[in-house]
């Protein structure tokens, strides 16, 4: 009970305190408020900033653990033709429950554009390629189960591509004509992936399910054809999974194949490439914080030296040295939190407000809400600002004495 | 039993060029609960520092001091701060309120260091103390917004709201003209006593001196009786200190 009303009277002291002074206050708080702002808004920046990078990379070398299978005749040199693979994959997946299997190649397309056929680079992919490498969309959704089954293949374009077309509404289902030496297919465009600025009008890529591709493709060309496979697997467990897959695979196509099977994605390698920038990130953010406090310690030093008077007033009533410790501490982790609850509302002003959003929006696939953690170490932090920017004084009020205090 | 029992009590500094300053010397002195002493002596006669040892807030160099029969060298520092501000009020000169906080708030103050009901109805008390040395429509005035002898009525009520057992006043009236400063006096007497505290002035001047009951002198750091006879000549400039 004692420690009860202890704690309340040094929240009533400092509360006191902190609205008397409140100039003062808030004078040294707006730099905690501004550390604690700038602070919260690098680690988020830091957080979108990673996002961002991870995504990058995931577009490259897919989500952890992504892995690579390869097979070759090493007498020959000669790859494993889809035919011989495809079982050997299928039986592997099923075997390891892996959901997430595509099997990646490139195929030569000729589309009728409204100002003439143009050859294009055709990535053949299965469905899982647009999860497994993250890929974004300007427009109009990845290939689904439902897509497989269309009598017009589905076609995902470029967005240059796209203007070329003259960005027809995709509500309206716009085909585009692929022609092939025997006959023109006509495919149906379901998404448009975004073309960097760099592009200048020029990236004229599309995605197209690979069944569809050899629905159409010469034998010619089904036999210069062939394919990556990518399987993505839990990241846990990869190191484990990759030697048995390649095995697996190894075992279900027999003697004479070397197979090789890896991890593509950007954690293939254990570290996290992405440390460098977490580490830079958090480096300028301690910074700032503590250039806050060291601003908050130099005011809160000189405040003390002013109140010093008081403090004898007060322990010539019955305030206990520890009482005064307290109470002034609490004065400087009450200023400081609260400094700090709106130094995080800047923060999550500055971020999410709609520029900024949209702005983000054009480089995520995934726009992150405001991280958490960021504001979490805002308040954290905040306090413990508080807390050893009041520890100083507090030991200045405690040394003084009481005589001497009056009389100051 | 004594409250308040000095024996032999001596308190001195040393001074920067290494000597010792004797200030107080073989002081001895017991206060009951309830009495009026008063203290007489020349400014720099070691008044205030006697009244700093009284409250606990300085302790002596030697000699033996008692508070409410307990001596002074068993008690811990948090425990000295805990019994001052529970048993003694102190009233200072200079009033020595706590700047930009009104009267109530001032009054408050020590009640933040009380516990149980007294801390939890720390307002009620207050405004009480306040109303009963008349100033209960300046609850919101601010220090600076008050009379030199409302001051010293705030600080008197913050000095009594915990109902200490042992008042001291350190010149109360010091700082106050002839008029005020009777009327304040007469106000801390009336309540010394109907709080049944003992009050213990500190003053240089013989007209306050002469409200207690029992009279001191000090002179040079000791502490000797004085009648009455002599502070009333005082009082009425017959005599000198």
């Amino acid at each position: 009970m004692k420690l009860w009303t202890a704690f309340v009277g040094s929240l009533v002291e400092a509360w006191s305190e902190v609205r008397v002074h409140r100039t003062r206050v808030l004078l040294s708080l707006i730099g905690v408020g501004v550390a604690v702002a700038a602070l919260t808004t690098v680690v988020a920046g830091g957080a979108i900033a990673t996002q961002i990078q991870t995504e990058q990379s995931e577009r490259w070398g897919g989500r952890p653990a992504t892995v690579s299978v390869n097979a070759y005749n090493p007498q020959t040199g000669q790859q494993a033709t889809p035919a011989e693979m495809e079982p050997a994959i299928t039986a592997t997946a099923d075997r390891y429950g892996i959901s997430h299997v595509t099997r990646n190649g490139n195929g030569p397309l000729q589309l009728q554009l409204p100002d003439g056929v143009y050859g294009v680079g055709a990535i053949l992919v299965d469905r899982a390629y647009g999860v497994i490498h993250r890929t974004p969309l300007q427009e109009g959704a990845w290939f689904t189960e439902r897509d497989e089954n269309r009598l017009a293949p589905p076609i995902i374009i470029s967005s240059d591509l796209w203007a070329r077309l003259g960005s027809p509404d995709l509500r309206t289902h716009p085909t585009v004509d692929i022609v092939t030496s025997e006959h023109t297919v006509v495919a149906v465009v379901t998404a448009i992936t975004p073309s960097s600025p760099e592009s200048q009008g020029m990236d004229l890529s599309v995605f197209l399910l690979n069944d569809d591709y050899l629905a159409f493709a010469t034998a010619e060309e089904r036999r210069n054809l062939f394919y990556q496979y990518e399987l993505w697997i839990p990241p846990e467990i990869a190191a484990e999974l990759v030697e048995r897959i390649r095995v697996d695979i190894a075992g279900s196509l027999g003697e004479g194949w070397q197979v090789d099977a890896w991890r593509q994605d950007y954690l293939a390698f254990g570290e996290d490439p992405l440390l460098p920038l977490k580490l830079a990130v958090g480096g300028v953010a301690v910074l700032v914080l503590l250039l806050g406090a060291l601003s908050l310690v130099n005011i809160a030093l000189v405040t003390v030296r002013h109140r010093i008077r008081e403090i004898g007033i007060r322990r010539s009533f019955g305030a206990t040295a520890s009482r005064v410790f307290f109470s002034v501490m609490m004065e400087s982790v009450v200023a400081t939190a609260f400094a700090g609850a709106v130094g995080v509302l800047v923060s999550v002003l500055l971020v999410k407000n709609p520029w900024v959003s949209d702005w983000i929006s054009g480089y995520l696939q995934d726009v992150p809400a405001f991280p958490v953690e960021a504001a979490v170490i805002g308040l954290v932090a905040a306090t413990a600002v508080g807390a050893l920017a009041g520890l100083l004084p507090a030991l200045v009020a405690v040394r003084v004495k009481v005589i001497d205090a009056i009389r100051y | 039993m004594a409250f308040l029992r000095l024996e032999g009590v001596t308190r001195s500094v040393e001074l920067p060029d290494g000597e010792r300053l004797e200030i107080l010397r073989g002081i001895d002195l017991e206060v009951e609960v309830g009495e009026h002493v008063s203290i007489v002596g020349r400014s720099g006669s070691g008044k205030s520092t006697l009244l700093n040892i009284l409250g606990l807030i300085d302790t002596p160099t030697s000699g033996a001091l008692e508070f409410d029969g307990v001596p002074l060298e068993r008690l811990s520092g948090a425990e000295r701060d805990r019994r001052r501000g529970r048993d003694v009020g102190f009233i200072f000169q200079q009033f020595n309120l706590l700047p930009q906080r009104t009267a109530l708030e001032n009054v408050v103050t020590p009640l933040l260091y009380a516990t149980g009901r007294q801390f939890w109805r720390r307002e009620r008390l207050a405004t009480q103390m306040l109303e009963r040395v008349g100033l209960g429509a300046r609850l919101a005035s601010t220090p600076d917004q008050l009379s030199g002898g409302e001051q010293q009525r705030v600080a008197i009520a913050r000095a009594l709201v915990r109902g200490p057992r042992l008042i001291l006043a350190d010149e109360p009236t010091g700082a106050l003209d002839v008029e005020t400063g009777a009327s304040v006096m007469d106000l801390l007497d009336g309540v010394a006593e109907a709080t049944g505290a003992a009050l213990i002035t500190i003053t240089h001047d013989p007209n306050v001196a002469a409200l207690a009951r029992r009279h001191y002198r000090l002179d040079r750091g000791v502490l000797g009786p004085v009648d009455a006879v002599a502070i009333d000549a005082l009082a009425r400039k017959e005599i000198t200190l």
